[in-house]
């Protein structure tokens, strides 16, 4: 519907389910596996299957942010943090109330399962054909979607341009949080 | 592939970095459960952006939005996410680090106290 109509083949939906499929296998690993490294790699792989998700959702920009930040940047962060503790040996196990915790879990995937697939969402796609949009909005919709990075790009310094100064205190506050935590005494 | 996928993909996510994140001893093992629902928010929030109509849009009125702004704005928030989620994961652990200078151990349930 949007841009090459590509959104409806089947090769998609195989990129789909595989992406899927494989960032559940390895968030299920991380939880599970007893040896943290091991965990921090499958951690690795949950991420770059989002990122897949990211460029199926028409989001090329935010697939290579993810690429850039939380596979390269986080989970090296992570390692570091594993190798410096020294804790890979005693592994990571999960305490006594875990059955408890588990069903609270499942609980609040049911419930949000059920209110995505039981709500009436009003999808782009199915409004584009109706054809109720006038056509210059309809050709403004498929222009953003054929590439968003421009569109993103001015967001940011225009309406949103608060939030992005403040995210660069935040990052700024976070730096030297973290060298005054680790300072040497 | 529709919305519902994506949200339910999401759903799973989230609901296996909460398991993680409440079950785990280890303070690493629980920051990288945070980082897994960080990431099914963030799935969430594009997927939304890229199959809902703004209620802008939808009622076709006589003024005009701003197209790309209804349409970006879950791309827009999961950006900030990310960049929370990076200083989080930063001072985490440095506070994990400096836990196991003091007290050489990084199991949640030794280290109650923030005092020694």
């Amino acid at each position: 519907m949007l841009g090459q109509g590509t959104e409806a083949s089947l090769f998609i939906d195989i990129a789909f389910w595989l992406l899927a499929i494989s960032s559940i296998v390895a968030a299920v690993a991380v939880v599970q596996m007893q040896n943290l490294f091991r965990a921090a790699l499958f951690l690795v792989v949950s991420f770059l299957a989002v990122a897949g998700m990211f460029v199926l959702l028409r989001a090329e920009f935010l697939a290579a942010v993810q690429v850039l930040i939380y596979v390269g940047a986080i989970s090296v962060l992570i390692i570091f943090a594993i190798l410096m503790t020294g804790e890979v040996e005693r592994g990571s196990a999960a305490h006594s109330m875990r059955i408890p915790v588990g069903i609270l879990a499942a609980l609040f995937g049911a419930a949000a399962i059920f209110v995505a697939v039981d709500t009436n969402w009003l999808i782009l796609d199915d409004v584009l054909r109706e054809g109720s949009l006038s056509a210059g909005v309809e050709n403004e919709i498929k222009k953003v979607f054929s590439n968003t990075i421009p569109s993103i790009g001015r967001l940011l310094v225009q309406d949103f341009v608060l939030a992005f100064e403040v995210a660069s205190v935040v990052l700024l506050a976070a730096i030297i949080g973290a060298l005054a935590l680790i300072r040497e005494r | 592939m529709s919305l519902e996928n994506f949200l339910i993909v999401s759903a799973i996510l989230f609901s296996i970095g909460l398991y993680g994140a409440l079950s785990k001893r280890n303070a690493i093992a629980v920051l990288m459960s945070v980082e897994l629902m960080f990431n099914a928010v963030n799935l969430a929030a594009v997927a939304f952006s890229r199959y809902t109509v703004p209620a802008a849009l939808a009622n076709t009125g006589s003024r005009a939005p701003d197209i790309a702004q209804s349409l970006l704005t879950g791309q827009i928030f999961a950006i900030f996410i990310i960049t929370i989620a990076a200083a989080e994961v930063a001072l985490g652990l440095a506070i994990v680090i400096a836990i196991y200078r003091s007290r050489s151990t990084i199991f949640v349930t030794d280290a109650a106290q923030m005092k020694k």
